[in-house]
């Protein structure tokens, strides 16, 4: 399927395993449940590993392990749901995490702006046909007031 | 006041762009009604029973003669030629089509106005004391706090989507003048043992169906820490507060639920974390603060004796300066409240051409400034003595010059029934009803500061839970019914009313706040104030004598 990630439409492989599905091989993603409970088997995974979040799991319970993740998804189960815009932040800004930050759900173009200033990089549109069209949304605003994941330093330092 | 620079009005232009592109997708069907919500919202656009509303944001409260021209000239162009002034100190227009209103934004956006933060779910326009800077009690100005939380906070990534709206208050005098008590963060300027200036912050005030007092989480909050304070308590909501239940979300719930002690340590450890990162540095500070300086009074106009000699000559300008007028910390200087409360008319609504004269006034004889207060009125805040006869003529000229500040008439009303879609009962009506009763100024002086507030619905956004009367409009098998609430007050001495009794028929309305002033007249002990005597004797006194006959 095509996502996008930082800032351009690009192919995708990871594969979303539900709990009760099988392990295999390849980039996979696991909630944070089957992390918890299958710590010692998934920690041999060969492949890539991503971890799914949603923004009433533990974060911090999480965070001695991101090391073993190339990507942590973030589920927004409706697009006003902003729980997941403070775990990105605290991702990058607090926990370091520099892998990819993935938004899943009900992600729509004009959340994007948002998303990115809170450190997710990479988008599964819930509307993918309205994928090229919402590129646009990255440059909706030249600048933020804020420390952002994107601009760590605020405007007030900058002007 | 604060100019915007290239940074801030291209923010704003780029998102009357982005608003004019949703507006055009909803347009074309690309984004569903849920889906355009709460943009709209978080661009000022509710839909209203009979026509969308549309909210721009004041500021703490604080308008150019220019910004007041063009408010006047988008509601000729585009409303019906009148605005409504809301307890927040925004305004609202009644009447704008859906379809223009991204070229109302721009329009506002060439004299830096727009309705960012004015609704959703995001943190809101910041308000403040409306004699900021010219009250003579002031620890500090609050005004340059409020524009340094207005950039911290417009467009704020991380929450544009927190559980419920989020209200932030500032004050810099012990007098509050801004219900900080009921907001979801009151900050008030204070200084420490050692003298050094900074802010008490206080967390989880709210009115609504729940109404609750805000509660101090730090007594004493150094001035260049505002900023990570504010992003630790805003981030530890973000995450705890209640998603299953709008009801639920506000943060004055997380807290009930939470408990005060643990929701301060929550916010400690997260404060620690980013108190480095967002430290205000001492240029930044003094950025903003140069437009808040004062302007230059004129030395001699403590020396005009024509204010005491036309108060004498003329009885109507001497009720009005007694009623309406109140000290300036300058000698020599008032401050004009414009009352936007003439009997008869909807509380809070001014029409296009008061408003221009009210600029042209404000140019003439207040340093082209004006201010919108909590209480829905308008004021004047530099004006020399001397020009006071002068203004008083031209207010009158155009209706604006009623001399009710404070009194009975000087009401909260929310646009109830008659406009607002949540509404269960009509409130303006009853505004004007009671007004239509109490008709005698000598009668209304005599009872003395009295706040009346009336909403038409439990949302309150009238604030009745802190009226000193409070008139709730509730449905009942489809009748209108009204619930009274007795000695409530949103002041330093916050509290919240207490129920009279059982809820009272629409037709009985006006005659229960005739009994219950009469009770007052009885029971007051000299030149006692309403919300004092009711403190002092309780309810009972009233609630036997409203609900004595039946």
């Amino acid at each position: 399927m095509q996502i996008i990630k930082n800032g351009v439409i690009v192919e995708d492989h990871w594969l979303h395993l539900d709990d009760e599905a099988a392990l295999v091989d390849g980039k996979i993603t696991v909630s944070i449940n089957r992390w918890q409970e299958q710590h010692d088997t998934l920690s041999k995974h060969k492949d890539d590993l991503g971890l799914r979040l949603t923004g009433s799991d533990p974060l911090e319970e999480i965070v001695p392990d991101l090391a073993s993740f190339s990507l942590i998804v973030l589920i927004f189960p409706a697009f006003t749901d902003g729980r997941c815009y403070s775990f990105a932040r605290l991702l990058r800004d607090r926990y370091h995490y520099t892998g990819e930050i993935r938004a899943q759900g009900d992600v729509l173009q004009d959340q994007l702006f948002y998303m990115s200033q809170s450190g997710i990089n990479s988008f599964e549109l819930a509307n993918p046909a309205q994928m090229e069209n919402a590129l646009a949304a990255f440059n909706d605003f030249s600048e933020s007031y804020q420390t952002t994941a994107l601009k760590p330093e605020p405007l007030y330092r900058r002007r | 006041m604060y100019q915007y620079d290239n940074y801030d009005q291209t923010m704003v232009e780029q998102r009357v762009a982005q608003y004019r592109d949703q507006t055009r997708r909803f347009l074309a069907g690309e984004l569903t009604e849920e889906q355009f919500r709460p943009l709209r919202l978080m661009n000022g656009l509710y839909i209203q029973i009979h026509a969308p509303m549309l909210r721009i944001a004041v500021p703490y409260g604080l308008m150019s003669s220019k910004q007041v021209r063009k408010i006047a000239e988008v509601s000729r162009k585009y409303d019906r030629g009148y605005v409504h002034f809301t307890t927040r100190t925004n305004f609202q227009m009644n009447w704008p089509t859906l379809e223009s209103v991204p070229d109302i934004l721009a329009e506002l956006a060439t004299v830096q106005m727009h309705g960012i933060q004015s609704s959703g779910n995001c943190i809101r326009n910041t308000t403040s004391d409306q004699l900021a800077g010219v009250s003579a009690d002031e620890i500090e100005d609050p005004r340059p706090w409020c524009e340094i939380i207005r950039q911290w906070s417009t467009f704020h990534p991380e929450f544009a989507y927190l559980p419920r709206k989020f209200k932030i208050a500032v004050i810099g005098t012990k007098e509050d003048r801004a219900a900080t008590k009921l907001h979801d963060i009151g900050l008030h300027l204070v200084k420490n043992h050692e003298g050094e200036t900074g802010f008490e912050v206080l967390v989880g005030g709210g009115l609504g169906r729940t109404p609750i007092l805000g509660q101090v989480i730090r007594p004493f909050l150094e001035k260049k820490d505002l900023l990570s304070y504010l992003e630790a308590i805003l981030r530890v909501y973000n995450r705890l507060g209640r998603r299953d239940n709008k009801y639920k979300a506000r943060i004055k719930i997380t807290v009930r639920e939470h408990g005060l002690s643990h929701i301060r340590e929550l916010v400690e450890a997260e404060w620690v974390h980013i108190r480095k990162q967002l430290v205000l540095d001492d240029k930044e500070i003094a950025r903003v603060k140069q437009y808040f300086t004062e302007p230059a009074y004129e030395a001699t106009a403590a020396n005009d004796v024509s204010f005491s000699q036309m108060q004498t000559e003329d009885a109507a300008f001497a009720r009005w300066v007694k009623q309406n007028v109140v000290d300036h910390k300058v000698a020599g200087y008032k401050i004009a409240y414009i009352s936007l409360k003439a009997p008869l008319l909807p509380p809070g609504d001014v029409t296009s051409e008061q408003l221009d004269v009210v600029a042209d006034l404000a140019d003439e004889f207040s340093m082209g400034e004006i201010r919108a207060s909590h209480n829905q009125n308008l004021l004047l805040s530099d004006v020399k003595q001397g020009d006071l006869y002068a203004l008083w003529l031209r207010l009158q000229a155009e209706g604006l010059a009623t001399a009710n500040i404070n009194t009975m008439a000087d009401m909260i009303c929310c646009p109830g029934l008659d406009f607002c879609g949540l509404a269960n009962a009509t409130s303006i009506p009853l505004a004007k009803e009671i007004n239509e009763r109490f008709d005698d100024l000598d009668y209304l002086y005599d009872l003395g500061d009295i706040k009346i507030k009336i909403s038409g619905c439990m949302n309150g956004c009238a604030h009745q839970s802190v009226g000193h009367i409070g008139i709730l409009g509730v449905d009942k098998k489809g009748e209108e019914w009204y619930q009274f609430t007795l000695g409530g007050s949103s002041e330093a001495d916050a509290s919240l009313g207490e129920r009279l009794g059982r809820a009272i028929p629409k037709d009985e309305v006006v005659d229960t706040v005739v009994t219950l002033l009469e009770v007052f007249k009885e029971l007051r002990y000299e030149d006692e104030l309403f919300l004092a005597t009711v403190r002092r004797v309780g309810i009972d006194p009233f609630k036997e004598r409203v609900y004595a006959d039946n």
